[in-house]
């Protein structure tokens, strides 16, 4: 089955980020198609490569990147959240004139079009968050 | 970001408004998505329940929180060709509104029909 995962909440904060990375894992190893993450609202929060949990703690963006990197998912944060949340690619850095970027590794950021295709191509779309 | 989406495949897309419209930003963000939605010519539906029908109320000022103020929006669905808007009856009297109170025409349905209307749906999103 090909499925997609929407993420609507912030990393660390509520549980949606792991259960929606957990679940991305057990379909993959069920032999399913997670196709794409669209992350949502806060659920930005989790492409950024400023994060720094403590060592002992699970590192949920680099869960991610590496699940970009093994399986092909396209991990997809909305532009909007990001430009009001502080995300930043090379193309937004540029049209909104900061300096800095830290999107990280495997994310691209993307419109809210990405999240209604999604919903149209594929077999489900899983939503976590509230 | 208007996208164009030529896929040919047309789905039932409901989108479910649970929350009062300025508490938190998930009303914003479900019209938005909505009004990006459009442009791929999906069957849309709108659904309002809980508190989420506050958002239609007529006569809101957001001048005060500084909060943009989006209810004039839904006046706008028509031209988006997003026509199917349900309320749920039970909703509206637990707030102690009426189908007048709110800003656009609606289907008022009762509780014990939406989860029917939902079970008619393919992709289901809730703010």
């Amino acid at each position: 089955m090909k499925i997609s995962i929407l993420v609507n909440e912030g990393p660390y904060q509520h549980q949606a980020s792991d259960s929606a990375y957990q679940f991305c894992v057990a379909a993959i190893d069920s032999g399913h198609e997670v196709s794409r993450v669209f992350f949502y609202h806060d659920g930005v929060n989790n492409g950024t490569n400023l994060t720094t949990p403590p060592q002992d703690d699970r590192h949920i963006q680099k869960r991610w990147s590496a699940l970009a990197e093994s399986n092909g998912v396209d991990l997809v944060l909305c532009v909007a959240a990001c430009q009001r949340r502080g995300i930043v690619d090379e193309g937004e850095r540029d049209r909104n004139k900061k300096d800095a970027i830290n999107v990280a590794d495997g994310f691209r950021i993307s419109g809210l079009g990405q999240l209604i295709e999604a919903g149209i191509e594929s077999d489900r779309l899983v939503t976590f968050g509230d | 970001m208007e996208e164009e989406y030529a896929g040919g495949v047309e789905k039932k897309f409901i989108y479910i408004n649970r929350r009062a419209p300025h508490g938190t930003v998930y009303p914003l963000e479900s019209l938005e998505t909505v009004l990006i939605g459009a442009a791929f010519d999906q069957d849309v539906s709108m659904l309002f329940i809980d508190d989420g029908v506050y958002q239609l109320k007529k006569d809101q000022s957001t001048e005060s929180i500084e909060f943009k103020n989006f209810a004039k929006a839904f006046r706008a669905l028509e031209m988006y060709d997003v026509e199917k808007l349900f309320v749920e009856a039970e909703s509206l009297q637990e707030r102690g509104l009426v189908e007048d109170d709110l800003l656009v025409d609606v289907e008022v349905i009762a509780r014990a029909k939406v989860s029917e209307l939902i079970d008619q749906q393919d992709v289901v999103l809730s703010f």
